[in-house]
């Protein structure tokens, strides 16, 4: 009996230290999984009552915008890019969809409306930095200022969203035992399989590793640079698009939605284990990272204090995950 | 004439020109200065005193973008320095006195200081990219300054302090006088020292400036340093402004406005060359814009749209691609015999 | 095995020109590779040779000539039209993208799909196959980054056979490999040639070249010297044709080879078994008094690492050095500096100038970075610093504020050496002064050099022009593959004793040092 256990143990052993010699990039991962376990079980332990299916179903209700968002940044960090636009675009598109209903446009014109109204600030983004060689952070800046802008050229106030189809997206629960899910979380999972797949069993998934891993490279592999690059920010866009649907229906339309969300989805995908430099990451990570993000916060109020104090925490954690990041780069590029 | 069209400052100046003209035109009470109990009064008036605080940090934002680096953390350290300024004035018993309102200042300044050393600590030392390295601080900052309000808005009643944003000397606005300082404070010690040409040399090629024996890591850090730092005056004139820490609000966007100002000065995003009397032009061409846009009726949270515009000028007009594509355009329409870099003298 | 009658010719390039700013990188050279040969491509830097190639791989568009693939005629706009046209290529600093599997390396671009997914099962069979055809056992699934430089070498050459390539050119595939990798790379060269591959190889070890090569082209600053069969040819014959005879210009100028040293007191520099991990296996050098020491040896030998290790640029791993006697530690360029040491770098426009500033900023950069930012050079003194070293030099255009980049290659070197100089240094190390700049300027440079160490100052001169090194040097340290396998002074040698020397690293020549 002992020798079976002690069999299927050291069986599992190997696979996983196999596992993790073939794919080290899991690595970050999973420690990101394991500070979202500490945190909850901590948590739990701390106040008795945090793991409920109640509290842990909201995690991913209330922060179904941000996992989209982060999906996006994934790709275009993973070509060793940034995004910063994508705060205002979810605002952007979140009140042009809101002034397009009270305007009488049915919602089959208006979400889709939405959501290429993202996609267009990202191909912009994209052909700055792809055509004329701005630097991505600039030409997201752009994206950011230009977003935020239009959207108060839309509406300078805030506009309720209470169009009966958008509005069930968030206030529909499904639930089952005291677990439950609304359509805005199913929409974030399903965008996190869909990259999931498109990032790992597609030719366009893999050359985005390839320019992250080394652009010159991927050039002269012959690979499609311009157009996979150009898409990754189109891919951006189109989730914030997407996003600023889900956050309308959650918390209506404001122009000023979303300020500094750039810098939290940041940090949640850093978190997530995706490299700055690019090249190596999971939108799986990112969920992850997200998820840490709102626990955070979720612990940050049980405890009663400031609120400011997630922030802080957020910024500590990107910090060491960046300085443990830079350790390994350094040691790899030492190694060679 | 070309020497004056290819001088680095002429388009600068020139926006600036046209946007004063465009005002002028429209009204004519802009360039109306009116006396009242001996202190001068109007638009011109308000843009030099409002453009204060971001001439502040415009200057700091020059010299880090100088060595090819970035600093985000700008609006996030004047939370905290107008916090920890009018948190120490706040509990102390005498608000109103000359000496707190001082070592309110000064101690807010030292904190920010220390938040530039840190960031420099991470681009410097530890080798982080820039703009991670200070993102780190632009998300802790304003929550490290909410700890120090205790989350509430901090408010306070003190004469002197109020003096600093909102005082006249001379007819003109305190903040004016400190911005001006600040500006020769800083060209003295790039352009009187061998600090500017130093910064240069790294930003422009690292490599051949470390071969050369510069020791480029103390001259980094010390950007981010004085970045720090100025950010921090800002930061009490922002407070002093409203007489309280908002540390919501203090210097929300203000990164972004000093890269503007920066780059529209014709100091380049790449690094090297940096022209700290065009970033002066680009402060008083953003605040005139601002001005412009509520003037003419536009609600001023549709600025942005103009700046984004500002921005996709400007960096296309700096993009090497477009720049050497319209050359090949020009070439190809009047052919030019082949380059002989012996002959190439730049005017 | 020499490839007469000649093959069919794979690749075919006729009257090949690329001119950059100001530079003939190529000029009308003719290229020809045959199916199932080893053709090695030969020249020092600045030869040509890596202009040649990306001429071929599709990276630099030609401005003449035209290029033949399989019979038909080819204009590459970029690398996928050369590698749709069949040729592949490995660069020395292996181009695959570490963060992948070796599979994925391998597969890129041409994984195999079902339904629109990638098929990663099939895609990593095909891959292993792929890797086994060449001798290559290892998981497809690995991380690419877990594997030597080696085998990643292999894992690109797995790529080409992936495309079909029908030329596969290998641009210093061993320059990082040890003696057993460079067998087991040959064995699959050879394997593809047998196949009818055909590969084109370029690497500065003059053995492999001979152990593996069918062929030789050799080019020198941008033309075609000649093309040989590897069995006719001997290694002095095929170095003498690299570094080619100057022209009597430079021979007129006065050689400070004869002068006697003085080597009774302390020398300026002794260093004493300084190496560095994968750059230098140790070595000893002493510099005198107002002597030149020269090194040589081909690009790859050494010679510029161990001009860095004297400069501090890079951490040696061991030894130490002595000033006049003294132990010293010469940890950084700022300490060097410190002690009187001067380094101009053989890449002047990566390394040497900073562009965008003026003439004036360049040359006084290094006093200033010495002196630290609080003491500026003051606007007098910098005047007549500049002043000074921009007539000694004949600095062209004799423009103070004209901006670095814009000048000559020649006088950017100059520039280089005024800011040296101008540090009023005991020793002066230069690695290739005058690559790539006109003759004139060359004289220039040379004149310059011989004068100062008459009047005293010691100079480490690196060049890969023998003629130059044996005119200024009184001795010459000789580098090959990483080792210093000699010395010899100047006026018991001749150019053609030198290049046997560096070619065959022949001891009966070194007996000869006095």
């Amino acid at each position: 009996m002992i020798g079976i256990l002690s069999n299927v143990v050291s069986g599992i052993l190997t696979k996983v230290s196999g596992f993790f010699g073939r794919r080290s990039a899991w690595i970050p991962v999973f420690a990101a999984l394991g500070i979202l376990v500490v945190m909850m079980v901590g948590a739990q332990v701390r106040f008795g009552n945090f793991l409920t299916p109640r509290l842990v179903s909201s995690l991913l209700l209330d922060n179904a915008y941000l996992m989209i968002l982060a999906v996006g940044m994934t790709f275009v960090i993973l070509t060793g890019g940034i995004d910063l636009s994508v705060g205002s675009v979810l605002a952007f598109t979140g009140i042009l969809g809101a002034r397009m209903l009270v305007e009488g446009a049915p919602v089959a014109v208006v979400i889709p409306v939405m959501i290429v109204g993202g996609s267009l600030v990202g191909l912009l983004i994209g052909v700055l930095v792809q055509f004329f060689d701005v630097q991505p952070f600039i030409a997201s800046l752009a994206g950011l200022f230009l977003a935020r802008g239009l959207a108060f050229v839309v509406s300078l106030s805030s506009i309720p969203v209470v169009e009966p189809s958008i509005v069930w997206l968030q206030s529909t629960r499904f639930s089952f035992g005291g677990w439950y899910i609304t359509p805005t979380g199913i929409i974030a999972i399903l965008v996190v399989v869909a990259a999931a797949l498109v990032l790992g069993y597609t030719r366009f998934g893999r050359t985005i590793y390839a320019i992250g891993g080394s652009e010159q490279s991927a050039r002269l592999m012959g690979l499609p640079v311009m157009r996979t690059r150009l898409l990754a920010y189109v891919v951006s866009g189109t989730c914030a698009g997407l996003a600023g649907v889900v956050f309308a229906a959650s918390v209506g339309a404001y122009p000023l939605n979303g300020v500094g969300t750039e810098l939290d989805t940041i940090a949640a995908v850093v978190i997530g284990g995706t490299l700055l430099s690019g090249g190596s990451g999971f939108v799986v990570g990112s969920m992850i990272g997200v998820l840490v993000y709102g626990t955070i916060k979720g612990i940050i109020s049980f405890l009663g204090a400031e609120s400011s104090w997630a922030r802080i925490t957020v910024g500590a954690l990107l910090l060491t995950f960046v300085v443990v990041q830079r350790a390994i780069v350094a040691r790899s590029t030492r190694r060679r | 004439m070309m020497r004056i069209l290819k001088h680095r400052l002429t388009w600068p100046i020139a926006a600036l020109l046209v946007l004063v003209l465009i005002n002028t035109l429209s009204r004519a009470s802009f360039l109306q200065v009116t006396t009242l109990n001996g202190e001068f009064h109007g638009s011109l008036i308000d843009i030099l005193r409002n453009s204060a605080m971001l001439m502040l940090v415009a200057l700091g934002m020059t010299v880090v973008i100088a060595t090819r680096g970035i600093d985000l953390s700008v609006g996030a350290i004047m939370a905290v320095s107008g916090a920890v300024a009018l948190t120490f004035i706040e509990s102390s018993p005498t608000p109103g006195d000359l000496s707190t309102v001082a070592i309110g200042i000064v101690l807010g300044t030292l904190v920010a200081l220390v938040l530039g050393a840190w960031n420099g600590f991470l681009v410097a030392v530890l080798g982080i990219q820039p703009i991670i390295a200070t993102l780190v601080l632009m998300l802790a900052g304003r929550g490290i300054a909410l700890l120090i309000t205790s989350g509430k808005i901090t408010t306070i009643n003190s004469p002197p302090y109020r003096f600093m944003a909102q005082g006249y000397v001379f007819g003109l606005p305190f903040a004016f006088y400190v911005s001006i300082a600040a500006v020769v404070i800083i060209v003295l010690l790039e352009r009187r020292t061998a600090l500017g040409v130093l910064t240069e040399a790294v930003g422009i090629n690292p490599v051949a400036s470390r071969l050369a024996g510069v020791r480029s890591r103390g001259i980094i850090w010390g950007a981010y340093i004085a970045s720090g730092a100025l950010a921090g005056i800002a930061g009490i004139l922002y407070s002093s402004n409203i007489m309280a820490a908002d540390a919501n609000n203090a210097g929300l966007f203000i990164e972004l406005d000093a890269i503007l100002a920066v780059v529209l000065g014709g100091t380049s995003l790449a690094g090297g060359k940096f022209s700290l009397a065009g970033t002066v032009i680009g402060v008083f061409t953003i605040q005139t814009l601002k001005t412009t846009i509520t003037f003419i009726g536009v609600p001023p949270a549709i600025t942005p749209v103009f700046m984004a515009v500002v921005v996709m000028i400007v960096v296309l007009v700096q993009s090497r691609r477009l720049r050497s594509g319209v050359a090949r355009l020009v070439r190809s329409v009047r052919p030019t015999p082949p380059a002989r870099p012996d002959l190439e003298v730049t005017p | 095995m020499p490839a007469e009658p000649l093959a069919p010719s794979v690749v075919e390039m006729r009257g090949i020109t690329i001119r950059f700013p100001g530079v003939l990188a190529l000029d009308g050279v003719d290229f020809t590779l045959r199916a199932g040969e080893v053709h090695s491509l030969m020249g020092e830097n600045g030869a040509g040779k890596s202009t040649l190639i990306k001429a071929l791989t599709g990276e630099y568009p030609i401005d003449e000539g035209s290029i033949t693939v399989g019979g038909a005629a080819r204009i590459f706009r970029g690398t996928a039209d050369a590698q749709n046209a069949g040729i592949a290529t490995v660069y020395q600093e292996v181009n695959l993208c570490a963060n992948l599997s070796v599979g994925e390396n391998v597969m890129l671009g041409h994984e195999p799909r079902r339904r629109g997914l990638i098929n990663w099962k099939a895609a990593h069979a095909e891959a292993a196959r792929h890797l086994a055809n060449l001798g290559v056992y290892i998981d497809p699934r690995s991380s690419l980054a877990s594997h030597s430089i080696a085998v990643q070498q292999l894992v690109a050459i797995s790529r080409a056979m992936v495309i079909d390539a029908k030329a596969l050119i290998l641009d210093e595939p061993t320059s990082s490999l040890d003696r057993g990798e460079v067998e087991q790379l040959f064995t699959v060269i050879r394997s593809l040639r047998e196949s009818g591959v055909a590969v084109l190889f370029v690497s500065h070890f003059l053995d492999q070249v001979f152990e593996i090569s069918d062929r030789l082209t050799v080019l020198r600053n941008g033309k075609l010297v000649g093309e040989y069969a590897a069995a006719h040819v001997t290694r002095a014959e095929v170095v003498s044709a690299m570094i080619g005879r100057e022209l009597d210009e430079l021979t007129a100028i006065s050689s400070s080879a004869e002068r006697t040293i003085d080597r009774d007191a302390a020398p300026v520099l002794r260093a004493t078994d300084l190496s560095r991990k994968g750059a230098l296996e140790p070595v000893d050098v002493d510099v005198y008094d107002g002597e030149v020491v020269g090194i040589a040896g081909l690009l790859g030998s050494g010679r510029t690492e161990l001009a860095r290790l004297l400069y501090g640029a890079d951490r040696a791993d061991t030894g130490s050095i002595q000033m006049h006697g003294t132990a010293k530690r010469v940890t950084s360029p700022h300490n060097a500096i410190e002690n009187h040491i001067a380094f101009s770098s053989e890449d002047r426009r990566a390394e040497g100038i900073v562009g965008d500033l003026t003439v004036a900023e360049n040359i006084v950069l290094g006093i200033q970075a010495r002196r630290g930012w609080l003491r500026k050079v003051s606007r007098t003194e910098r005047d007549a610093v500049v002043a000074e070293y921009m007539t000694a030099l004949g600095v062209r255009p004799a423009d103070p504020n004209a901006l670095t980049r814009n000048l000559s290659g020649g006088n950017q070197q100059k520039v280089l050496l005024a800011r040296w100089l101008a540090t009023a240094p005991e020793l002066l190390i230069l690695d290739e002064p005058t690559r790539g700049i006109d003759i004139g300027a060359k004289a220039d440079i040379q004149r310059k050099v011989a004068e100062l160490s008459d009047r005293g100052l010691s100079v480490i001169f690196i060049s890969s022009e023998l003629e130059e090194v044996l005119r200024l040097a009184q001795r010459v340290v000789v580098l090959r593959d990483r080792r210093k396998i000699g010395e010899l002074t100047s006026h018991d040698t001749d150019v053609d004793a030198l290049i046997a020397f560096i070619a065959e690293g022949n001891p009966a020549v070194q007996e000869n040092v006095a």
